[in-house]
């Protein structure tokens, strides 16, 4: 491009305008869907929310840039290294900071996974720094269009990939011992312990998939959004107003939850008003809160699992 | 007993590690410059954001105040005394800054100070300085900062008004009337909303479209998709780093065509980083710092911009960027105060305020008792991203 183009394209049509809302708000409301299965898993697991979910986001895709950009490994290779360094950071949390206080009440351990979000993001900002990073594009950067909306190919590797992980999550569950295991504990501890299941172990696994699947989010929405230090805490947030909008504890609700999410936010933001973009996130967990607190999910799903231990 | 004993060595890691990062920040907070005692040094203050969300402004600022003095001292100091400089880091917080200030003023006893990083922490502080009659020159852009004028407040960077007026000025010549203005809901980005509001009309430049993201927004695409939807013939748009950089990646994804006029804000090799090939034919208004080499020989900034390039980039090995000029006019603008002025607070004042004709970074500054800005529209040049690198468009 030599110079700005002088030439003024038509405008774009109401209703290709809302397909490029839509659009915007799936990719998002991908990534907003995974780390809100992450909350889940973890809820389910110990019945904790837990705060440092964003900062597995961030750490995911600060490692991928670092393993992208730094030592220029293929990225397969990358993601893996990205996402298995996640969730080791996951498992230490769990070990250092959650099992010696597996005796205290929920409300003791949501406090302590809040501290360990702001020391996990004190570390990050010595490790990358305070700036922020552009990450490659998993393929081509140009622009496909849709319908007179565009879309650009890496929003088609977060679909894919954000599918791919829930497939995994549920072969996890439905196929493997482990996976079964950590079904029981999220429906009854104690009866699951009864049943020689050791919890403390699926406790353990539950952060590190929920660490995994962090990473795995913010991974691949770091070539759109740019990879930061900070950005865990909304995401975080974000991910936590998904999780109540599709019931907190239902697998189901929280990747309903998100992919609404991701879509009311954009269009609220287009339609409404962008200033108010973060406020609809927070608006809608209110709502639902006051309204509907068991969210979108069934009922039936929310007991099982707010089962205590 | 036990898992009572493993929870207490956890508590310990955690709280150490917390510690140690206290510590670490700790370090870079205060780091005082030791000088060998000749004549008594002259103290002078500095607060930056070191750290937080305005570091990558705050963290060049620091390290031009530190060269810099290092410099004078070298050369024999002002008038005999050597510089004595104390930073402090505020993190761009006003509470943290108003702390800094104190113990500036009234612990550390200094003859003035230069910052702060920010405008919203430079407005925090300003009646403190004019309390405790001591000269203060800012970093900060935020025109409420001279505007009324403080008789102890001063700032270095060029105002946000005179960045608009230097736009429209460029819509006037490309014959653009319809513009969509997007900004940083921060103060820098209200503060270009608030001028863009008020002089465009008087340019005969029609705002069809007016959106906000928020400092940590991730994606712009809603906003934008609103501009593409109106007829809109330029993209204004007014932030930090990163959110411009998303502006323009998502411009480039929504396939817009028409140009993107971008902040000074973003006058940094970290945008062109962020943005990619999406940097590409951005436009924006700029002190001529970056374009140092293409200015035409004989230009009264040449020469002293080049320098401070070569200087800074020798002993940081990085690129120099816009804000760390902002300190170098402060410094240098107070280092002459100093000499003139002496070890004498209300002295130094007036002799900033009388400091004439004086080339910084940022344009050629001429004080006055009504005017604590000292620069104007010519203080600005077009420039233009082609290649990843940026080129002088109009001077």
């Amino acid at each position: 491009m030599i110079s700005p183009p002088r030439f003024f394209k038509a405008s774009m049509t109401i209703t290709e305008q809302i397909l490029q809302y839509v659009l915007s708000g799936l990719v998002m409301g991908s990534s907003y869907a995974l780390i809100a299965l992450g909350f889940t898993i973890i809820y389910n697991g110990t019945n904790i929310i837990n705060f440092a979910q964003g900062e597995f986001v961030v750490i995911g895709s600060l490692l991928m840039v670092t393993m992208t950009e730094v030592y220029e490994l293929p990225m397969p290779l990358a993601f893996i290294i990205a996402v298995a360094g996640t969730a080791l950071v996951a498992f230490a949390l769990q070990r250092l900071a959650i099992h010696p206080l597996r005796n205290s009440n929920a409300m003791t351990l949501i406090i302590v996974t809040i501290g360990a979000s702001i020391v996990l993001r004190g570390i990050s900002m010595f490790i990358w720094g305070k700036d922020a990073y552009a990450m490659r594009h998993f393929s081509g950067e140009e622009p496909i269009e849709i319908f007179g909306a565009t879309i650009l190919p890496q929003s088609f590797w977060v679909f894919g990939i954000t599918i791919a992980a829930v497939v995994l999550l549920q072969l996890f569950y439905r196929k493997t011992l482990m996976g079964k295991a950590m079904l029981a504990t999220a429906v009854n501890k104690t009866a699951a312990r009864l049943m020689g299941i050791n919890v403390e172990n699926v406790l353990l696994i539950s952060f590190v998939v929920s660490g995994a699947l962090g990473a795995t989010a913010g991974i691949i929405i770091a070539p759109l959004n740019l990879a930061k230090y900070d950005a865990g805490v909304m995401l975080g947030l974000k991910g936590f107003c998904a999780c109540i909008l599709g019931g907190l504890g239902s697998s189901g609700g929280a990747i309903i939850g998100g992919i609404l999410l991701g879509i009311i936010e954009a269009l609220g933001a287009g339609l409404i008003s962008s200033s108010y973009r973060d406020a609809i996130a927070f608006v809608i967990l209110l709502l639902v809160l006051f309204v509907r607190p068991q969210g979108l999910a069934p009922l039936k799903e929310m007991m099982m699992g707010q089962e205590k231990q | 007993m036990k898992s009572r004993l493993r929870m207490l060595c956890s508590l310990a890691i955690i709280t150490g590690l917390a510690m140690a990062a206290g510590l670490l920040a700790g370090c870079s907070q205060a780091k005082k410059e030791k000088v060998e005692e000749v004549k008594e040094p002259y103290k002078i203050g500095a607060i930056f954001a070191v750290t937080g969300r305005a570091a990558p402004l705050g963290e060049p600022e620091k390290e031009t105040a530190e060269m810099l003095v290092a410099q004078i001292n070298e050369a024999g100091g002002i008038n005999g005394h050597k510089l004595e400089l104390i930073v402090e880091d505020d993190e761009g917080d006003e509470t943290k800054s108003l702390m800094a200030a104190k113990k500036l003023i009234e612990k550390d006893q200094v003859l003035a100070v230069v910052g702060t990083t920010t405008s919203g922490t430079t407005l925090a502080i300003m009646k403190t300085f004019e309390e405790a009659q001591t000269p203060l020159v800012s970093c900060a852009a935020s025109v409420k900062i001279v505007e009324p004028v403080n008789p102890w407040v001063f700032k270095t960077p060029q105002s946000d008004r005179d960045a608009v007026l230097k736009i429209l000025e460029y819509l006037e010549a490309q014959g653009i009337n319809k513009i969509a203005f997007i900004n940083d809901s921060n103060a820098y980005g209200v503060s270009g909303k608030i001028e863009i509001e008020a002089l465009a009309p008087q340019r005969g430049v029609e705002i069809v479209a007016k959106e906000t993201f928020g400092g940590e927004d991730t994606d712009m695409t809603p906003q934008l998709t609103r501009i593409k939807g109106t007829k809109a013939q330029a993209v204004i748009c007014w932030g930090t780093n990163p959110g411009p950089a998303i502006v323009a990646r998502n411009m480039k994804q929504l396939k817009m065509s028409i140009p993107l006029i971008q902040s000074h804000g973003v006058a940094n090799a970290k945008f062109v980083e962020l943005a990619g090939d999406a940097a590409e034919g951005v436009l924006l208004p700029s002190g001529r710092l970056i374009v140092a080499e293409q200015l035409p020989d004989g230009h009264p900034q040449k020469q002293m911009l080049i320098d401070y390039k070569t200087a800074y980039t020798g002993k940081y090995n990085k690129p120099v960027s816009t804000f760390g000029g902002h300190a170098y006019d402060a410094i240098k603008i107070l280092a002459g105060a100093l000499e003139r002025g002496g070890a004498d607070k209300a002295k130094i004042r007036d002799e900033i305020e009388n400091t004439k004709n004086f080339v910084g970074t940022a344009g050629v500054f001429n004080y006055s008792p009504e005017d604590h800005y000292g620069l104007d529209v010519s203080a600005f040049s077009m420039v233009e991203i082609k290649g990843g690198q940026w080129q002088l468009v109009s001077e």
